[in-house]
């Protein structure tokens, strides 16, 4: 379960999508998970606002030259700008390999859902929290001139640079922190704890047995 | 309970001496080991999977050549993807569907997990059937792949829903790592008016504070009001708490939790049953205890409400009308409801009794149980749904659909329109087969994200009740107006 670890350094396209609530069902319907599998899912990134219709033909999807993702300018985005409480909703961790498989390996939001935000961290996504107001100020600056206007994330420093020699910086918790810059196993680093669980186990069994007594079927 | 007990700290549900919330308590029931910074790690003492995001989990977990630690206390039931339609097997309208079932039931084979396969008494919504079956009891910790795992705080468990990455930690160490949330209570204050219901008293609750206001926060429900639930309508309250934001909802056990838990088939029995009980007593807030946050509701302001938009903080009272989006000062909220507005097709100041709706959905984890398909049935009794509208019943689990056709409830929504289908999640949301695409949709779920239920589909939240009324006017109405 080991993920690629993510970049210390990270600099690239960064898109505006700023409206709040941006869910889960919208990074990816349910419809477009097709397969037990955690591949192939950037197709289907924002496909209710990306593509003009849902049907596929031969040639594939139209897609809405309204949506920003298709624009020209924007062509390669890795990092979004994000309205608040990105990432609510659904739990299905195919939002973040959707995001992950298109290339976006940053967001910027003021906030984020609970699950979703995890879910970056387990994948390598770079998750930040940042004032709306910075927000809006980078989203301003980024606009201008996209393809130009590049912002930079130093995850070892916690900045953002952007104009100039601008920047802004970010908190991020350690633990998360590590996970991303090491690409931990987390699973591998909890058996190792093992001694521990079984001994809390022993305990508890003792305690509530009720909890560890269930019936074959 | 055994005096000698874990080794001491100070946090511990044994120490009496300093006031403590429920969720202090579950939480400190179940910590094994604090890693510092607010993470700790924490004993997951039930897991449910289901067959669109566990099949990825159990598959994902194989291929790594990891076993499931404690395969008997680990769940499955089919029930996002699996079709609902009557004399069902394992084809799916979804795309792909049957690879989603037949992987799952594969994987829990070889796990040795227990499974309630399609054809199985106690298949239903995983969050229906962990309660219904007393597979997950008070002051129990439980997860599953799945948002709305909140549901079970209502039981006062400590339970919340997770990613598929997260479920492969649980299911291979019986532990998660997990940041601890802040406590917050909720005092639902005085007496709901008649016709009000649980699912009005928590899209008030989000509505008033918002969609993102329980972020970071354990949220504790309490008060007369929620005293007075029925465990049904417990269940509705704490499975929206993630409709706020919240890391999960819990209320504390009493009485009526206590009966409703000793019906199930899995309580304990025998001298373990006094055992448990005395337990569950103690998982209530101290008196003294101190939260991070106290937000108070006057239940006498609560109405039978409907949600506008596509988000559930987007939601007014049936009486009232589409706001503008000018109305918000909040320039986010402000932007949120014009995009909201434009995708629903609605113009501010429309009454919204007057919004005229194409189909009626009664289901989902949030108001399938049977309480739900009761008060709505009664509703239904000698009447008819408007000719123009498409209306469905999908009750949470097999053994909600036998009670209530035990009772001849699907007779009567039968005879009023409503299609009476197999238990599962159906059309809370469009998984790529049936669909409410293009249609605008009154619904007793949870989410009415845009595209939620099919592509175009306009989704306005409301009880049971108001979903019964409303399809037989074709109009969205509260009960009492029709």
């Amino acid at each position: 379960m080991t993920h690629s670890q993510t970049q210390v350094f990270h600099h690239g396209i960064a898109a505006p999508l700023l409206r709040p609530n941006i869910d889960t069902d919208a990074i990816i319907p349910s419809r477009e998970i097709s397969r037990v599998s955690k591949k192939g899912l950037g197709e289907s990134m924002f496909a209710g606002w990306r593509y003009l219709s849902t049907r596929v033909s031969t040639q594939g999807r139209e897609p809405d030259p309204n949506f920003i993702l298709n624009r020209e300018a924007y062509q390669g985005t890795s990092i979004l700008l994000a309205g608040d409480n990105f990432g609510c909703g659904s739990s299905r961790e195919h939002a973040v390999w959707a995001l992950k498989d298109f290339g976006i390996r940053a967001i910027l939001a003021p906030s984020f859902g609970g699950i979703f935000f995890n879910n970056c961290a387990l994948n390598g996504i770079l998750a930040i929290e940042l004032e709306e107001a910075e927000i809006q100020r980078l989203a301003d600056w980024v606009q201008v001139d996209p393809r130009a206007n590049l912002l930079q994330i130093d995850l070892a420093a916690q900045q953002i640079l952007w104009r100039e020699g601008e920047k802004t910086g970010f908190a991020i918790e350690p633990a998360r922190r590590g996970l991303l810059l090491e690409g931990l196993d987390s699973i591998a680093a909890t058996l190792r704890q093992e001694d521990a669980i079984a001994a809390f186990e022993k305990t508890d069994r003792e305690r509530r047995p009720w909890v560890y007594q269930v019936p074959n079927d | 309970m055994d005096p000698a007990g874990p080794e001491p700290r100070s946090r511990r549900l044994e120490a009496t001496d300093m006031p403590a919330t429920l969720f202090e308590k579950l939480w400190n029931l179940h910590e094994i080991a604090d890693l510092g910074d607010r993470d700790c790690l924490i004993h997951i003492d039930r897991i449910f999977l289901h067959e669109r995001t566990g099949s990825i989990a159990l598959r994902s977990l194989e291929q790594e050549g990891r076993r499931v630690r404690a395969p008997h206390r680990v769940f499955c039931t089919m029930d996002h993807i699996v079709d609902t339609r009557p004399g069902r097997g394992d084809i799916s309208l979804a795309p792909h569907g049957r690879e989603f079932i037949e992987a799952t039931r594969q994987s829990a084979r070889r796990a040795g997990i227990h499974l309630f396969d399609i054809d199985d008494p106690r298949q239903g919504i995983s969050h229906v059937v962990a309660a219904e079956n007393g597979i997950v009891l008070p002051g129990m910790s439980a997860v599953c792949p799945d948002s709305h795992t909140c549901t079970l705080g209502a039981l006062g468990a400590l339970a919340w829903g997770i990613g598929s990455t997260e479920a492969e930690h649980a299911l291979a160490t019986s532990c998660l790592r997990a940041s601890r949330p802040r406590a917050m209570r909720v005092n639902f204050m005085g007496e709901t008016a008649p016709g009000v219901t649980a699912k009005d008293m928590i899209l008030h609750l989000i509505a008033s504070f918002g969609s993102r206001s329980g972020r970071g926060y354990a949220v504790e429900f309490a008060g007369p009001a929620v005293s007075a639930l029925s465990m049904d309508g417990r269940f509705t309250l704490c499975n929206m708490a993630v409709e706020m934001g919240a890391f999960t909802g819990m209320i504390a056990p009493d009485e009526r939790t206590i009966a409703y838990v000793q019906n199930t088939a899995l309580a304990p029995r025998g001298p373990l049953a006094e055992q448990a009980e005395f337990h569950w007593r103690q998982l209530r807030s101290d008196t003294g205890a101190e939260f991070d946050l106290e937000l108070e509701i006057d239940c006498a302001r609560i109405a039978p409400a409907v949600t506008w938009g596509t988000n559930p903080e987007q939601m007014a009272n049936i009486g009232g009308k589409v706001p503008s989006p000018d109305a918000f000062e909040d320039p986010q909220k402000s932007l949120a409801a014009s995009h909201a507005l434009d995708y629903m097709g609605l113009k501010p100041g429309t009454p919204l009794d007057s919004i005229r709706i194409d189909a009626a959905f009664l289901g989902s984890c949030t108001n399938n149980r049977i309480s739900d398909l009761r008060a709505a049935a009664n509703y239904l009794r000698n009447r008819k749904i408007a000719p123009w509208v498409q209306a469905l019943c999908v009750p949470g689990s097999g053994a909600v659909k036998r009670e209530a056709e035990a009772e001849g409830l699907h007779e009567i929504f039968r005879n009023a329109g409503f299609e009476w289908r197999e238990a599962g999640c159906s059309l809370c949301f469009h998984a790529g087969g049936e669909s409410f695409g293009g249609k605008r949709v009154i619904s007793s779920t949870n989410r009415n994200f845009q595209g939620r239920q099919g592509p175009g589909a306009r989704t306005h939240l409301a009880s049971p009740l108001t979903v019964a009324a409303s399809a037989c006017r074709g109009y969205i109405s509260a009960a009492e107006a029709s």
